[in-house]
């Protein structure tokens, strides 16, 4: 295939009119806006997209007269920071794809769950919601947004845990089901949604599905906004059309030595040059909400993993063993192998743990502690053990 | 000591006093006093007319609820993998140097508190840290040296 460099594009740092398209979208009828959201493929711009035509077809359909729209603005994934170049440009494409999910799936309020981390952003943002609101005043239409500030905490970036923080509880994550379209923050119907997700919605309803699917490949539509840190000569945020290889990638943003690319960063899913070629980047392949790490030859790869397994140990809420205690032992196992206190063939065991914490944990932070374990251990086994 | 009685009736008149008021009013008495003391936590629960407990129990679940004693700045330096490639250990140990303090402690005087954190969203800029709320991104030791100088200045 002939290599013509990635599509940038420029989406969701665009300014756009937003009385505009809210106008447009408030004359539309709930079904109308979800189809268009269904027919762009929209997929949740978090982390672990589901479809979010579906999720406000659920939400909606709920006969609850009180529901939510709830933004997810925790951003905690290592290497994750698109979230917050997002709310610092665009604001109001945040505040109005909340709007436009409040229309869809018929809830008056929403609440944007800010990382702590970013409070120093909170003066500009709450400035900004002030001039969404009077727009929205002025259009006559009847919506409030609030904000709720985490408190360092990555795990409140998973949705039921978030909605107990903004309770008013330790986040701990729920059981599921029920689902937060049945049963979300105060226990009512909730939507919540990424920030990205959002904004993209805004640009669907202003341009339509039919220009957006132009856009990505069938299971992977549209653009997406990356973080990309690491050993790149360009780290920073850059919006890309989905399907592109890791090959086309990191011939792009690669230092020229990349030996590995962990996509999706601690929770996502390491990728070994050899790989490069025939790795698409999207739910095809790698999924990602945004992280992109290149490591360089110069890098151990078992000081990555080892850095990943201390912060799953310190992020995990503690509320179930497998998670826990596995992160825990994953740790010092790994350790162990390192320090030739047991045979590497110890490893096979560690990934074995590794593949019942993903079937046993109860949320997805236990879930996806095997990703990078799995394939970081499998790919560079001699960098773990020597 | 502060008057906490004062600050939590402000804070719960602010936020209001049922149990989703609990974070907005602990993160209020952190960012005016930098770490909330049992004292604090006993009359939170009052406010909210839910057990001390379960205010200890919620503050002691979030790292940036502090229930131990920290100074005004608290200092948190990220040591997620990408500030840990590019120079966070040279960072930690200008700290460590300067303020005569070692991670997790606080300076006699009660100034400064030196902390590591996970990835706090500044990997293309890293190394980074946090001052209380206040990002610095791209630092060298001179840029730290710099930084906490002018800290010191506002004594
Ligand atoms: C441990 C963990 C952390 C998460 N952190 C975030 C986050 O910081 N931001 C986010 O949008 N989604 C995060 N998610 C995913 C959310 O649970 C949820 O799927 C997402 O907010 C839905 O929005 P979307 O469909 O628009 O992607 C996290 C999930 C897990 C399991
Ligand atoms: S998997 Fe981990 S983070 Fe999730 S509920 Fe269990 S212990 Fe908590």
């Amino acid at each position: 295939m002939e290599n013509k460099g990635l599509n940038k594009v420029g989406l969701i740092f665009e300014n756009i009119d937003p009385k505009e398209v809210l106008t447009k979208a408030f004359k539309m009828t709930r079904d109308e806006i979800i189809q268009q959201v269904l027919d762009s493929g929209l997929k949740g711009r978090g982390g672990a997209g589901f479809p979010t035509g579906m999720k406000w077809k659920f939400t909606a359909a709920e006969k609850d007269p009180e529901k939510y729209i709830v933004c997810n603005a925790d951003e905690g994934e290592p290497g994750t920071f698109k979230d917050r170049e997002i709310l610092d440009r665009v604001a109001y494409k945040v505040y109005g794809g909340m709007a436009i999910a409040g229309h869809t799936i018929g809830a008056k309020e929403g609440y944007v769950y800010l990382r702590g981390e970013y409070k120093f952003l909170l003066p500009k943002l709450m400035k900004e919601l002030d001039d969404f609101h009077k727009m929205i005043d002025e259009i006559g239409y009847d919506f409030r947004i609030h904000y709720r500030m985490g408190s360092g905490a990555y795990i409140c970036g998973e949705e039921s845990a978030l909605f107990e923080s903004i309770e008013g509880f330790r986040g701990e994550p729920r059981n599921k089901p029920p689902y937060p379209t049945t049963s979300g923050v105060f226990c009512k119907p909730t939507s919540i949604n990424n920030v990205e997700t959002l904004v993209t919605v805004m640009m669907i309803i202003r341009d339509g599905a039919e220009s957006y699917v132009r856009l990505g490949t069938k299971d992977s539509r549209g653009s997406k906004v990356f973080s990309i840190s690491g050993d790149t000569p360009t780290p920073g945020i850059f919006e890309l059309e989905l399907g592109m290889t890791v090959q086309e990638f990191v011939k792009e943003f690669g230092d020229g030595d990349t030996k590995a690319v962990q996509v999706g960063g601690a929770s996502g899913f390491c990728v070994p040059r050899k790989k490069f070629e025939n790795t698409i980047i999207g739910f095809e392949g790698v999924p990602t909400g945004g992280s992109m790490k290149l490591f360089n030859s110069s890098r151990s790869m078992y000081n990555v993993l080892h850095n990943y397994l201390d912060f799953f140990t310190e992020e995990s809420c503690g509320q179930c063993t497998p998670c826990r205690v596995g992160c825990q032992q994953l740790l010092k196992g790994v350790e162990k192998v390192k320090k030739g206190e047991v045979k590497s063939t110890y490893l096979n065991e560690l990934v074995k743990l590794a593949d019942t914490m993903k079937i046993a944990s109860k949320c997805g932070l236990g879930q996806s502690v095997g990703n990078a374990f799995r394939t970081i251990v499998e790919n560079f086994r001699e960098e773990i053990i020597y | 000591m502060y008057e906490v009685e004062d600050l939590v009736k402000n804070l719960s008149l602010k936020y209001g006093r049922s149990r989703r008021s609990l974070m907005p009013i602990l993160q209020g008495i952190v960012e005016k006093h930098n770490y909330l003391t049992d004292e604090v936590m006993v009359e939170v629960a009052k406010a909210l007319d839910i057990s001390a407990a379960e205010v200890y129990g919620t503050a002691s679940f979030y790292t940036f609820l502090d229930t131990q004693v920290r100074g005004k700045y608290v200092i948190r330096v990220c040591k997620t993998i990408t500030c840990s490639m590019k120079g966070k250990g040279e960072i930690m140990q200008t700290i460590e140097e300067m303020l005569k303090i070692r991670p997790g402690e606080t300076t006699p005087d009660r100034m400064f508190s030196l902390l590591e954190t996970n990835c706090i969203g500044w990997c293309h800029k890293a190394p980074a840290m946090l001052i209380n709320e206040m990002p610095y991104t791209e630092l060298t030791s001179e840029k730290v040296v710099e930084i906490l100088k002018s800290y010191m200045k506002t004594k």
